[in-house]
């Protein structure tokens, strides 16, 4: 297989970060449901859900080898730019104060109050089982989508990708088990800000190829393009700041 | 089904929380992909308007959701 590094390096990173940040929320629910429902219905209803997923990888990764890729490249590249920029966004206007952080404890807090009003229990525990499915699904098809969106806009970025994303499910998990209770303390923002970043030099890349641009830097371009989506990001923070009229460190959480 | 309303929701939710964001986004990538060919620039500016536009694109939109507060 032909790699390039200047991409599979950024890819590994790119997957690895944004999985991150999506096992982290549903590791936060699953957690609820094992604690106040159970943990045959927590883990059942997350390991059917990650079947689910690993049938759509299957199916999306064999289907992907048949489509130009340079048709790939235009809409995986549109599709990344929407989801990278919506992330520098969200992360721009969290590190300005304008809208609140995402907190894990509190989102601990809130479903745990949720599973104990719904009740029953006792047997076979349907709803525990399907909150852990629904939560799995979720955070897993956004992986999935991830994994396929930084993969697939260059030859052999696939394996790279899924890699970054297995190596998050990995430290989730062994976290979760050791510390079982949310983790709280990683800088979701933080991370939210850097992927929305390598995201975006990625879509800007990828679609630029596809509509048949000349990168000055050829491969390198991605890591430029980041780099400059960066540099306009944290520009954005205290101009976002002083227009709230607020005064908050940037970057925080 | 309703979890799968649920996934389809959160799937366009993705893409999507700001209309306006992701229409200029779309809007900027389907003018550099018809018009750019037709204005014989050279090669190396076609990357460079590419990111300008999205730059801009994105410093505006998160200013005005500033401005709201």
């Amino acid at each position: 297989m032909n790699l390039v590094w200047s991409h599979a390096g950024p890819t590994v990173l790119a997957a690895f970060l944004a999985s991150l940040v999506e096992f982290v929320e549903a590791l936060t629910v699953v957690l609820a449901v094992g604690t106040v429902r159970g943990w045959r219905g927590a883990l059942s209803g997350s390991g059917v859900a990650v079947l689910v997923l690993l049938a759509l990888i299957a199916i999306l990764g064999t289907a992907l080898t048949r489509i130009p890729l340079d048709a790939i490249q235009l809409v995986v590249g549109a599709l990344l730019l929407l989801f990278g920029l919506r992330w520098l966004r969200k992360a721009i206007l969290r590190a300005a104060g304008v809208i609140p952080l995402q907190d894990e404890t509190v989102a601990f807090a809130k479903q745990t109050d949720a599973m104990r009003k719904l009740g029953g229990g006792g047997g076979w525990d349907r709803v525990g089982f399907a909150a852990a499915f629904q939560i799995t699904m979720l955070e897993g098809t956004e992986v999935v989508f991830i994994v396929i969106a930084t993969g697939a806009g260059g030859s052999g970025l696939l394996w790279p990708a899924s890699l970054g994303a297995l190596a998050a499910l990995l430290v989730v998990v062994v976290l979760g088990v050791a510390l079982h209770r949310p983790l709280a303390a990683v800088p979701e923002n933080t991370l939210k800000f850097a992927v929305g970043v390598l995201l975006s030099g990625f879509g800007c890349f990828w679609i630029g190829e596809g509509m048949g641009l000349t990168w000055p830097a050829a491969d390198w371009s991605t890591l430029i393009l980041s780099a400059g989506f960066l540099a306009v990001a944290l520009l954005a923070v205290p101009l976002c700041r002083a227009r709230a009229g607020r005064h908050l460190s940037p970057l925080r959480g | 089904m309703s979890w799968l309303k649920t996934i389809s929701s959160e799937i366009f939710g993705l893409f999507v929380d700001d209309g306006s964001f992701a229409l200029a986004i779309l809007v900027w990538l389907a003018l550099v992909w018809l018009v750019l060919p037709r204005l014989a620039l050279p090669a190396a500016w076609g990357g460079i308007i590419l990111f300008a536009g999205l730059a801009l694109i994105l410093l505006e939109s998160a200013m005005r959701r500033a401005r709201r507060g």
